[in-house]
């Protein structure tokens, strides 16, 4: 198992109480391994199975591999402009 | 010329049309994002936006430099503005200038969808009983649009 932090925003950041928290995933995880964990915490009800993730700061797909070091942020809905 | 930024300053839209408006262009145009009073039915105070500062910045960039590409010779100047916003403050302004008209309007709406689509920009309105809520445009597909524009 590793260790990943993950950022948070807006709504979601609201939801776990914090704009960063750390999961326990596989070693190697993807996106959705990292999700799912998200998923399990406490405020982890408010994200949708497929949220928005950006791996150093470029949207990225569920299937994509994730590894410490990178910045991982979980994106809600955006609402600029 | 190209620049975009995410700033916490008021937006200046004249230092932005200065910015873009060359011997050559013939055309500009100026989209304004501002803070309106009542969202949903509910009256609004302000407008809280936050942003992760640095994919924003990095993703408008991005938006522009594809907007660029999409329409040759436009210069374009991009400000997003982040912090508590009252009644109509400007939230984000766009200036496009083009030797003729249609590139410019279409560049300033091609970046206007983009960003509203893909920028991690989220605001928090401000009611006036006091209460605050995020807003998510996907959960109100059928209600009116999201708060400024």
């Amino acid at each position: 198992m590793q260790q990943l932090q993950v950022l948070l925003f807006a709504s979601y950041a609201d939801a776990f109480g914090s704009g960063s928290v750390t999961v326990s995933v596989p070693e190697p995880a993807t996106v959705a391994d990292v999700v799912g964990a998200l998923r399990s915490l406490p405020g982890g009800a408010v994200l949708p199975e497929s949220p928005l993730v950006a791996v150093d700061r470029r949207y990225t797909p569920g299937v994509i591999a994730v590894h410490a070091g990178q910045e991982i942020a979980v994106i809600p809905p955006v609402a600029g402009g | 010329m190209i620049r975009t930024a995410i700033v916490s300053a008021a937006i200046d839209p004249a230092a932005l049309l200065a910015e873009v408006t060359t011997d050559g262009t013939g055309a500009t145009t100026l989209f304004l994002g501002t803070v309106r009073d009542v969202n949903e039915g509910r009256p609004v105070t302000g407008i809280e936006y936050s942003a992760y500062a640095a994919m924003a910045s990095d993703e408008l960039a991005r938006i522009a430099q594809e907007a660029v590409e999409r329409f040759d010779g436009v210069q374009l100047t991009v400000e997003h503005r982040i912090g508590t916003l009252g009644l109509q403050e400007i939230s984000v302004a766009i200036a496009v200038a083009h030797a003729r008209r249609n590139p410019a309007l279409d560049a300033s709406r091609f970046v206007i969808e983009e960003l509203k689509r893909r920028v991690p920009i989220w605001k928090c309105e401000h009611y006036v009983d006091g209460t605050r809520q995020w807003i998510d445009p996907t959960a109100s597909r059928d209600a009116q649009p999201a708060a400024t524009t």
